[in-house]
């Protein structure tokens, strides 16, 4: 890739508008590598927190099962009036954002009443206290869940952006910017080489009017040392001057 | 990605055996909409891998669920399908269950984290 460059036609402008892409390039390549490093730093945070809240779930939700358990021995198995019973979730989250350098992290927090769910009734014969405990114990569960599923919708998230921001990164270092760089450097001998060009155009022309001003005055000595000048100086045409054979293949 | 936000998820949806979702429906996160889908599935012996797999894809297309609990163990049929999750929205999480306790080496987001560290 180190060859290629920007297809510009090589004026004075183009290289002041390239330069100055160069430097936005430049700039906007560091503010890239600090936003990904600052997202870096999140996602390691990000990701010892998942690894605790893991293994908290994990107990949490045995100690769930043991007060789910107690209720299965007092007031025998009501998993069918549960399941029959469920209508509309009392347990719901919503959806809060936090702005993390520019990327937008969805965090869950618990929303809707947890007290009126409808339960009041399961067990009124037998263990209605029992269920309401598990109940409690559930509900604190599920909001440790929810806890842990935000940190986890974080990580994913945050794994995809800064993937995206290093991938953006290196195409600037490792493409952009050596484009810009060769199409400058082509800029700047294209230009030079007009400058030649055009150097050796103006010699020509005041040799040319030097020696019409000899021939008017007249002045053959001054004449004839001006053509000699031009042919031996820049004015000399090195190809007419050299013939090569035919080359025959 | 980061401009889908999870506006309009609330709820909760579970996949899990019958004690996992007892406890989860008591806790309130039981859901019937009025297509009569409920967001929660109870696996049982008799529950095939496909019927598994099918609901918890259903459960990933549905516009109003923000988090998926699913049982590690059942979560250990539908392997292939969970590896290759990798959208934000709604999140998968996988819990233990009573019978079977959590072994964070199969966990498709810790192993991931893994990969990610080289440890």
């Amino acid at each position: 890739m180190a060859a290629v460059r920007d297809n510009v036609f090589p004026t004075r402008m183009n290289l002041t508008v390239t330069k100055m892409r160069l430097k936005g390039a430049q700039t906007g390549h560091s503010l890239l590598k600090r936003k990904s490093e600052a997202l870096t730093t999140r996602f390691r945070a990000i990701v010892r927190k998942i690894e605790e809240a893991k293994l908290k779930m994990g107990k949490v939700l045995q100690t769930a099962s043991f007060s789910l358990a107690e209720v299965a021995y007092i007031a025998g198995d009501i998993s069918y009036q549960v399941r029959e019973s469920a209508k509309r979730a009392s347990f719901t989250v919503a959806a809060k954002q936090e702005n993390v350098s520019g990327v937008f992290l969805p965090a869950f927090e618990r929303a809707g009443d947890a007290q009126g769910s409808g339960f009041e009734l399961t067990g009124l014969g037998r263990g209605g206290q029992q269920i309401q405990k598990a109940r409690a114990v559930y509900v604190k569960a599920v909001e440790t869940l929810v806890e842990l599923a935000s940190l986890q919708t974080a990580f994913v998230i945050l794994d995809e952006v800064i993937k995206l921001t290093n991938r953006r990164v290196n195409a600037i270092e490792y493409v952009i910017i050596p484009r810009i760089e060769n199409t400058i450097a082509y800029i700047n001998s294209e230009l030079d080489e007009q400058d030649r060009e055009e150097f050796y155009r103006l010699k020509m022309i005041q040799s040319k009017k030097k020696a019409r001003a000899a021939d008017a005055t007249g002045d053959r000595a001054e004449l004839q040392a001006i053509q000699d000048g031009e042919l031996h100086g820049a004015g000399r045409n090195l190809l007419a001057e050299q013939v090569d054979d035919d080359i025959i293949f | 990605m980061s401009q889908n936000t999870g506006k309009g998820r609330t709820l909760i949806a579970a996949i899990g055996d019958e004690d996992t979702i007892t406890g989860l429906l008591l806790a309130g996160i039981g859901d019937i909409d009025a297509h009569q889908r409920a967001n929660f599935m109870v696996v049982t012996s008799k529950t095939t891998q496909e019927q598994i797999e099918e609901t918890f894809t259903s459960f990933t297309q549905r516009k109003d669920i923000a988090i998926i609990l699913i049982n590690q163990h059942i979560a250990e049929y539908i392997r292939g399908i969970l590896d290759e999750y990798s959208a934000a929205f709604p999140t998968v999480l996988e819990i233990p269950s009573k019978d079977h306790p959590y072994d964070p080496s199969k966990d498709s987001v810790l192993k991931r984290v893994q990969l990610l560290f080289g440890e």
